[in-house]
C-alpha cells in the first residue's frame, strides 16, 4: 500500500465506502472491464491503450486515479492487470500517491469533520481538474462509476445558503440587462447553474432554503426542462441524492455550453467585479464553456441546440471524420434482360453473360470517398441465397417508381386486434413478407403476411430420411404439418421492448425486460442464443444491415455489440447519460446510432468503440432513428413530437420537421431515401419531403465550421401527407 | 400556468396522518410526529422514483396510460419486490371509509373461497391476437373506409357549420400547399405563393364517386323498399359508415322530398321509413347535422304535426309515427340548439301557437302535445300543466258531448292518454304528497281524478327505480365488511383446507379499533354485525355472511375451525356511506350466534338470516330517502 493518506480523510472515506459495500467496487471492476473491452478491437489491444496513454496525459491521470482506488480497496490483482494492461510504470503510481496525500494531509492538518469532507473535496478537484485540464475530457472509466462521496463532496463548499438566491437573481438581473445578443447565450447559463446551486444547497441539508430557492427560480427555466425539474423538485435531502441517476449524471459530467467569446467576455468581468465566487466556482467546475469567435448565436439557434441533459455537444466531439459512404455493393453476377420480362421465369438460374451495369451498378462501383474501407469491419461473406435476395432486389428497385410530392406511397396498415395494449415492439422485414411483434406478455409472435406459411424445419430424425441429393431439397426438409399464419416464441420473462429481423430473414432477435437479448431461428422457431450482458431492461435492438452484428441497448446506459456467434459483447458503448432508447445500425455497418433518454443521440464507430458524433436537440427522450438509405443523414424522433434531421459528416442538425403532437415511434425512409415517414402517438403517418429537406441544405449557406444551425420553418411545406388512423382504445 | 404548476411540485408529499395509518396497518402504534414527517418525505421522494421510472416502462410500452405492470417493472428496478396480485387494467377501485375524525382510502381485498374458484368454469378463452390489414392511404389518398378515421371528423364539421369563418382543413391545407407546388415553376416561386395566399372559406364540394353514387342508390332503395331485413342493414350502415359526410346533402334533400311527397299521398308507411332514415342519420357518430337542419326539421314536424298521415285515420298507427318524430325533433333540438340558430325556442313558439289554437285537429293538436312533452319536464310544467284544465274541458266535451266523429273520438282519447303519461311524472315531482282526488280535480278539471292515480302509479315506480339506483349508489361507495378472524386454538387436522387460506387484510387491521370500542361517538350510520358462533365437536365449518343488503350476492366465507372451543368472528361494517344519510346516525349491532350443533345443513340458512335482517333494517332507512331522491335522479341536465 504505497499511498499513504492523511489519517483523517482517509478514514472518513473508508467509512464512507463502506456504506456502500459491493457496489462500488464492483461497478468500479466493471467499467474497467468495458474499458478494456472497448480500446480493444480484436486485433491491437495494448497497442491502442498505450497510444491513448501516451498522447493523452489526462488519460493517464484517470488512469492512475483508477488505480488508486483500486489499490485503496485492496484489489490489488484488479491494479495489477490494469497496470500491466496500461503499461504505466509502477513508480507512477507512487508519485501519484504521494500527491495526493499530500492534498490529504494539507486537508488533515485542520482539525474535525469539516475538514475531512474538505481534504475528500480537493481529493476529488484532483481527479477532475486533472481530467479537465485538457480540453477534450473524454469519458474515462473512473468517471463512469465514480465513487459517490468523491463526486457529491464537490458540493461540500461554503457559502451562506439564504445568499443563493441573491447570487442567483444579482446574475439574472445582469444577464437581463446585457444587450440582446448576448442575453440569449448568457441565459444558458441559468439552467445548470440553477441545478447545481440547488444541488449544492440539498447537499449542505439547508433543506427549506434550497425548497425557496427551487420555487423562486424553477419557474425561469426553459420549458423543455420540466422532466428534469420535476426529478429535481423530489429531491429535498442529502440522502436521496445516493442513487439518483439523473443526479449523479449532472455532476459527474459537464454541462457544455457553446458561448461566443464576448459574451463570455462579459459573463467574466460581471462576476469578477462582483466578486460573486460561488457562481464563478460552480462555472469552472461543473460547466464546460465551449468558447467559439464570432456573432453570437440567436435565441432560436440555442433553443435547436439544447434540451439535453448535459448541455450541447462538443465541437471537437464532432470533428473525428465519419466514413458515412456506403459500401460497394459486392459484385453479383446478374442475370441479365432485365428488359424482357421472361427473365423472371427464369431467375435463380443466373444465365451468364456480361455483368451489369446499369443506373444502380455503375453508381455502386465507384468507390465513394466517403465510404469506408470494405474491410474496415470484418463482414460475413454472402450466401447465395443472400446473393438471389440482392438479384431480386436490384430487379425490383429497376422497376421502381420513383417517390416524390407527385407520387406518393400507399400504405397498409397492420391493425393486431385483441393485443389488449399489449403490443411493445413491431418489425418487419426488408421485403415485407413477416411482421413480428413483441408484446408485453413476454411472448414474441411472428406472422406471415403473404399466403406462404410458416413451417418448422423436420426433425433431426426425420431430416435423416430425406434425399439429400434432390433438387427441391429445401422444401422437403419443412415439416408441411406445422404451416399456421403465425407462431408464437416463448422464452422471455418480461414484456418484449425490442425485436429485429436479420437481413436474410433466418434469424429474430429480441430484447425484453429480463435483461436478455434472444436470437430465434426462424427456420425451427426456437431460441438459439439468449445474449446475457444487461442487468437491466433492453430497451431496443437492432441487427446489423449484413447480419452478423448486432447492437442493443438498455437502462444500464450501455449500448453493447453483439455478433451472433459470441455470447459476450464485442464492443460497449458507454457515455449515454441515461437510459439508451434506441438502437440503430448505420447502412454500411461501420457505425451504429444510439438515441438516450438524456436527449441525446450518440454515433459510435464499431471498430473503435469511439463517440464520434453528440447530437443534441431534441427536448425528450429519442425513441426513433433512421439512417437515409445513402448513410449521409439521420433522422431522430422524440417524445416532444419532432423529428430532427442530422447530417453525419458534418455533424450537424440540418432539419426539424414539426407536425405531430406526441411521441414518434417510428421512422423510415423510402428505399431511395425521397420520403420519410414518421408513426407517432396521436394516431397519425405523416410523410415528409426528404429530398427537399436536404436539398434545402446543399443550397444553404453552410455553417459548418461553427457548428451554428440556421434552420427554417419549413415543415409544413415539407410535409406530404397526414393519414389518421383510429385510435383503438 | 406550467409555472404554478411546476411551483406545486416542490411541495407535494404524503400527509403525515397517512404515515400514521400506514403504521397502525402494521402494528407500530405511536407514531412521532417526527418521524412522520422524516418518513412521509422520504415516502414521497421514493413514490415520486418509483413513478418516474414507471413512466420509463410505461413510454417503452407504447402506451398513454400507466398500468401496474409499470409499477412493477419500476420496483424490480430498484430490486424491490414488486407487489405481487395487482392485476388490473382497469383502474383499481379505492374505497373509502371515515370514522373517528379519519378518512381512509384503501383497496378492498376481498376474501376468496378458493374452492369456489376452482368449481367456476373456466372463463372464455380471450380471443387470440390477430392481424388486419387495411389501406390507409391508397398513393396519397386516404380511402374512407370504416377502418380508417372518417375524412371529416364531427368536430371539424361542427366548426364548419358553426363558424364557417374559422374553418381550416387540414386535409385542404395539405392540398393547397401541394398544389401550390406543383403549380410553381421553381420552389423558391411556390414557397412565395404559398405565403402570399388569402385564405378564402374552403368551398365544400360534395362529389360523389361512381362507388358512393351506386351506394347511395342502394341504400335509399332499401330504405324505402320493401324488404324489412335490407331495410335494417341499410339503415345499420346509414348509422355507422364514417364515409357518409360527402353523401349527407343527398340524403337530406332525398328525405324532405320524400316526406313532402308521401304527406299529400297519405303514405303513413314511408314517412316511418323516412323518419327511421333520419334516426340513423342522426345515430351515425361521425356525421354532423347542423348544415341540414333546414331540410330535416320541416320534414320531421310535417310527421309530428300534420293533419293526416295516412289513409284510414281512425285504423292506421299514426300516433306512433307522430311520437317517434316528436323524439326526433327533441333530439335534434338538444344536440343542435345554439343561441345563435334557437331550434328549441322556435319549436317551440310553433307548437304551442297550434296547440293554441282552438280549431286545431285532434291529430295536429296530438302532434303539439307530443312534441312538446318530449321536449322536456320543463317545458310540460311551463306550458303543458297551466292548459291541462282546458284541454280537459275539450277532451270531456269530445268524450261525453253529443255524437261526434269517431275519429274525433280517437283523437281526444289518444290525446288524453298522452298528457296523463307525460304530465303524471312531472306533477309527481314538483306536488307534494299526499295525492288528494278532489283537489287534483279542482286543480286540473276533467282529467284530475285520472292524473291523481296516474301520479301515484308513477310516484311508486320513481320510488322503486329510487330505490335501485341508492342501492347501486351503495356498492360503491361502501365499504365492503371486513372480518377479522381470531382463532382461540388451532390445530393442523382440518380437513381439506388449512386455516391459512384465510389471509388477514393488512387493510384490516386498520380497523380493528373500531370494534373494540362500538360505544364510543362513532360516525353518523356504522353498523356492527357482530356474529359469534359456537362450533360443537362435530362441526368442522361454518359459513359467515360477510355482505349485508348492499352487496348483490352475499359474500360467504368459509373457516375451517377443528377446534372445539368457540370461534367469535367479529364483523365490522360502516355503514352506508358518508353521502346518502349524513344527518341519521344508526347504529346497529346484529349478534347472530349459531348453535353448536351447526353443520353443514345449516350453512344455508346462516347465510340468508343475517342478510334478511340487515337488508330490512337498511330499508326504512332508505324509504325515508326516498321523497327526494328520485327528483334528483330523473332530473335531466340542462
Amino acid at each position: 500500500m504505497a499511498a499513504v493518506q492523511g489519517g483523517l480523510a482517509d478514514t472518513n472515506e473508508e467509512k464512507d465506502i463502506k456504506t456502500e459495500p459491493s457496489n462500488d467496487g464492483f461497478g468500479n471492476n466493471n467499467a474497467t472491464d468495458g474499458r478494456v473491452l472497448s480500446t480493444s478491437p480484436g486485433s491491437s489491444a495494448s497497442a491502442g491503450i498505450n497510444k491513448s496513454a501516451a498522447g493523452a496525459p489526462e488519460d493517464q491521470q484517470t488512469l492512475l486515479a483508477v488505480l488508486q482506488f483500486l489499490r485503496k480497496n485492496k484489489l490489488t490483482e484488479s491494479v495489477e492487470i490494469l497496470r500491466r494492461e496500461a503499461g504505466l510504470p509502477e513508480d507512477s503510481l507512487e508519485l501519484k500517491g504521494s500527491d495526493s496525500s499530500g492534498a490529504g494531509s494539507g486537508g488533515a492538518a485542520g482539525s474535525g469533520d469539516k475538514e475531512g469532507g474538505d481534504a475528500s473535496a480537493l481529493l476529488s478537484r484532483v481527479t477532475i481538474s486533472s481530467s479537465a485540464a485538457a480540453q477534450a475530457p473524454t469519458k474515462a472509466a473512473g468517471e463512469d462509476q465514480p465513487d459517490v462521496n468523491v463526486v457529491l463532496s464537490a458540493y461540500n463548499q461554503q457559502g451562506d445558503p439564504p445568499l443563493y438566491q441573491v447570487y442567483y437573481s444579482g446574475l439574472k438581473k445582469f444577464i437581463e440587462s446585457v444587450l440582446d445578443c448576448h442575453r440569449a447565450e448568457l441565459s444558458q447559463l441559468f439552467y445548470p447553474l440553477f441545478v447545481h446551486m440547488y444541488l449544492e444547497l440539498v447537499y449542505n441539508n439547508h433543506e427549506s432554503e434550497a425548497k425557496a430557492f427551487f420555487e423562486k427560480f424553477s419557474g425561469d427555466q426553459e420549458c423543455y426542462y420540466e422532466d428534469d425539474l420535476r426529478i429535481l423538485s423530489s429531491l429535498s435531502k442529502r440522502e436521496h441524492m445516493r442513487g439518483n441517476e439523473t443526479l449523479m449524471d449532472f455532476r459527474t459530467s459537464k454541462f457544455v455550453l457553446r458561448i461566443s467569446r464576448d459574451s463570455y467576455q462579459l459573463l467574466k468581468r460581471h462576476l469578477q467585479e462582483r466578486q460573486n465566487n460561488q457562481i464563478w466556482n460552480i462555472i469552472q467546475e461543473h460547466l464546460y464553456i465551449d468558447i467559439f469567435d464570432g456573432m453570437p448565436r440567436s435565441k432560436g439557434q440555442i433553443d435547436a441546440m439544447s434540451g439535453s441533459l448535459a448541455g450541447e455537444g462538443k465541437r471537437e466531439a464532432n470533428k473525428a471524420k465519419v466514413y458515412y459512404g456506403l459500401l460497394k455493393e459486392p459484385e453479383i453476377e446478374l442475370p441479365l434482360d432485365d428488359e424482357d420480362e421472361e427473365a423472371e421465369n427464369e431467375e435463380g438460374k443466373p444465365k451468364k453473360k456480361k455483368p451489369k451495369k446499369d443506373s444502380m451498378g455503375s453508381k455502386s462501383k465507384k468507390q465513394d470517398p466517403n465510404a469506408p474501407s470494405q474491410t474496415r469491419i470484418p463482414l460475413p461473406e454472402l450466401k447465395d441465397s443472400d446473393k438471389l435476395d440482392k438479384i431480386m432486389y436490384m430487379k425490383e428497385a429497376t422497376k421502381r417508381i420513383r417517390l416524390g410530392p407527385d407520387n406518393l406511397p400507399s400504405i397498409c396498415f397492420y391493425s393486431f386486434l385483441n393485443a389488449y395494449q399489449g403490443l411493445t415492439a413491431v418489425d418487419f422485414t426488408d421485403d415485407s413478407s413477416l411482421i413480428a411483434g413483441g408484446f408485453a406478455d413476454s411472448t414474441v409472435r411472428v406472422w406471415s403476411v403473404t399466403p406462404k406459411k410458416l413451417r418448422k424445419v423436420k426433425s433431426a430424425a426425420d431430416l435423416n430420411l430425406i434425399d439429400k441429393e434432390s433438387d427441391d431439397v429445401l422444401e422437403r426438409i419443412m415439416d408441411e404439418k406445422t404451416a399456421s399464419e403465425s407462431k408464437i416464441l416463448y422464452g422471455h420473462s418480461g414484456p418484449v421492448y425490442g425485436i429485429s429481423f436479420s437481413p436474410d430473414r433466418n434469424y429474430l432477435l429480441s430484447s425484453s425486460e429480463d435483461g436478455t437479448v434472444r436470437l430465434w431461428s426462424l427456420q425451427t422457431f426456437t431460441c438459439l442464443v439468449g445474449y446475457k450482458g444487461h442487468n437491466y431492461p433492453v430497451w431496443d435492438t437492432h441487427f446489423s444491415p449484413h447480419g452478423y452484428y448486432f447492437i442493443s441497448g438498455g437502462h444500464d446506459r450501455v449500448a453493447r455489440l453483439w455478433a451472433t456467434d459470441h455470447y459476450q459483447p464485442l464492443r460497449m458503448f458507454s457515455g449515454h447519460l441515461a437510459d439508451v432508447t434506441c438502437t440503430r445500425f448505420h447502412p454500411n455497418s461501420n457505425y451504429v446510432a444510439t438515441g438516450s433518454s438524456d436527449r441525446t443521440i450518440r454515433l459510435w464507430d464499431v471498430l473503435n468503440g469511439n463517440c464520434v458524433r453528440i447530437f443534441t436537440g431534441h427536448k425528450g427522450p429519442i425513441h426513433a432513428l433512421a439512417f437515409s438509405p445513402n448513410g449521409k443523414f439521420l433522422a431522430s424522433g422524440a417524445t416532444d413530437g419532432r423529428v430532427l434531421l442530422w447530417d453525419i459528416g458534418h455533424g450537424l442538425m440540418i432539419g426539424e420537421l414539426k407536425g405531430h403532437t406526441d411521441t414518434i415511434y417510428s421512422l423510415r425512409f423510402s428505399r431511395d431515401g425521397e420520403i420519410l415517414a414518421s408513426g407517432s402517438m396521436d394516431n397519425t403517418v405523416r410523410l415528409w419531403d426528404a429530398l427537399k429537406a436536404f436539398d434545402d441544405l446543399e443550397t444553404d449557406d453552410f455553417t459548418a465550421a461553427t457548428g451554428h444551425v440556421h434552420l427554417q420553418d419549413n415543415s409544413q411545406e415539407l410535409l406530404l401527407g397526414t393519414y389518421m388512423s383510429k385510435s383503438t382504445p | 400556468m406550467a409555472e404554478e404548476r411546476r411551483q406545486k411540485q416542490c411541495s407535494v408529499s404524503l400527509p403525515t396522518e397517512s404515515m400514521k395509518a400506514m403504521a397502525e396497518s402494521v402494528g407500530v402504534g405511536q407514531l412521532q410526529e417526527e418521524s412522520c414527517t422524516a418518513l412521509s418525505e422520504e415516502v414521497s421522494y421514493r413514490i415520486k422514483e418509483i413513478a418516474q421510472d414507471a413512466l420509463k416502462f410505461m413510454r417503452h410500452g407504447k402506451r398513454r396510460k400507466l398500468t401496474t405492470s409499470d409499477i412493477d417493472n419500476a420496483l424490480k428496478l430498484k430490486n424491490v419486490e414488486p407487489l405481487y396480485g395487482f392485476q388490473s387494467q382497469e383502474f383499481i377501485p379505492f374505497r373509502f371509509a371515515s370514522g373517528g375524525g379519519r378518512e381512509l382510502y384503501f383497496y378492498e381485498e376481498k376474501e376468496v373461497d378458493l374452492s369456489d374458484i376452482i368449481n367456476t368454469p373456466l372463463p372464455r378463452v380471450p380471443l387470440d391476437v390477430s392481424l388486419k390489414a387495411h389501406w390507409l392511404s391508397i398513393e396519397g389518398v386516404q380511402p374512407s373506409i370504416p377502418e380508417n378515421p372518417p375524412p371529416a371528423p364531427k368536430e371539424q364539421q361542427k366548426v364548419e357549420s358553426t363558424e364557417p369563418l374559422k374553418v381550416v382543413k387540414p386535409g385542404q391545407e395539405e392540398e393547397g400547399t401541394i398544389q401550390g407546388k406543383s403549380q410553381g415553376a421553381t420552389a423558391a416561386d411556390g414557397k412565395g405563393k404559398d405565403k402570399g395566399l388569402i385564405r378564402l372559406k374552403p368551398r365544400s364540394t360534395h362529389e360523389l364517386s361512381v362507388e358512393q353514387q351506386l351506394y347511395y342508390k342502394e341504400i335509399t332503395e332499401a330504405c324505402v323498399g320493401s324488404c324489412e331485413a335490407k331495410r335494417a342493414e341499410a339503415l345499420q350502415s346509414i348509422a355507422t359508415d364514417p364515409g357518409l359526410y360527402q353523401m349527407l346533402p343527398r340524403f337530406s334533400t332525398f328525405i324532405s322530398e320524400g316526406v313532402r311527397v308521401n304527406v299529400v299521398q297519405n303514405n303513413l308507411a314511408l314517412l316511418i321509413y323516412l323518419m327511421r332514415m333520419v334516426k340513423a342519420l342522426m345515430d351515425n357518430p361521425t356525421l354532423y347535422l347542423e348544415k341540414y337542419l333546414h331540410e330535416l326539421i320541416p320534414a320531421v314536424v310535417t310527421c309530428i304535426v300534420s293533419k293526416q298521415l295516412c289513409l284510414r285515420p281512425d285504423v292506421d298507427n299514426h300516433w306512433a309515427l307522430r311520437d317517434f318524430a316528436a323524439r326526433l325533433m327533441a333530439q335534434s333540438c338538444k344536440t343542435f340548439s345554439t343561441t345563435t340558430n334557437n331550434i328549441q325556442s322556435r319549436i317551440t313558439k310553433t307548437f304551442t301557437k297550434s296547440w293554441l289554437d282552438d280549431k286545431t285537429q285532434w291529430t295536429t293538436r296530438y302532434g303539439c302535445i307530443a312534441g312538446l312533452a318530449e321536449l322536456g319536464p320543463d317545458v310540460i310544467k311551463t306550458l303543458i300543466l297551466p292548459r291541462l284544465t282546458i284541454e280537459g274541458a275539450r277532451i270531456k266535451a269530445v268524450m261525453e258531448g253529443p255524437v261526434v266523429s269517431t275519429i274525433d273520438k280517437i283523437g281526444a282519447d289518444h290525446v288524453q292518454s298522452l298528457l296523463l303519461k307525460h304530465c303524471a311524472s312531472v306533477i309527481a315531482k314538483i306536488r307534494p304528497q299526499p295525492d288528494n282526488m278532489e283537489q287534483y280535480r279542482t286543480d286540473y278539471g276533467y282529467l284530475g281524478p285520472m292524473l291523481c292515480s296516474h301520479v301515484m302509479k308513477a310516484r311508486t315506480q320513481a320510488a322503486l327505480q329510487a330505490q335501485q339506483v341508492n342501492r347501486t349508489t351503495l356498492t360503491i361507495t361502501q365499504p365492503r365488511p371486513t372480518l377479522t378472524v381470531s382463532q382461540s386454538g388451532l390445530s393442523g387436522s382440518a380437513g381439506s383446507r388449512t386455516p391459512s387460506i384465510i389471509k388477514v387484510p393488512s387493510s384490516l387491521t386498520l380497523m380493528t379499533p373500531r370494534p373494540g370500542t362500538p360505544s364510543q361517538p362513532s360516525p353518523p350510520a356504522t353498523k356492527y354485525i357482530v356474529m359469534a358462533t359456537s362450533a360443537g365437536a362435530s362441526s368442522t365449518q361454518q359459513v359467515i355472511t360477510l355482505s349485508s343488503s348492499q352487496s348483490a350476492s352475499p359474500v360467504t366465507s368459509t373457516v375451517p375451525s377443528a377446534t372445539s372451543t368457540l370461534q367469535p368472528l367479529v364483523k365490522l361494517e360502516s355503514g352506508s356511506g358518508p353521502g346518502l344519510t349524513s344527518s341519521r346516525p344508526m347504529q346497529k349491532y346484529i349478534v347472530v350466534s349459531l348453535p353448536s350443533s351447526a353443520s353443514s345443513s345449516l350453512e344455508s340458512k346462516s347465510s340468508v338470516l343475517p342478510t334478511s335482517i340487515s337488508s330490512t333494517s337498511l330499508e326504512a332507512t332508505m324509504k325515508l330517502d326516498r321523497s327526494e331522491s328520485p327528483g334528483a335522479s330523473t332530473q335531466s341536465p340542462h
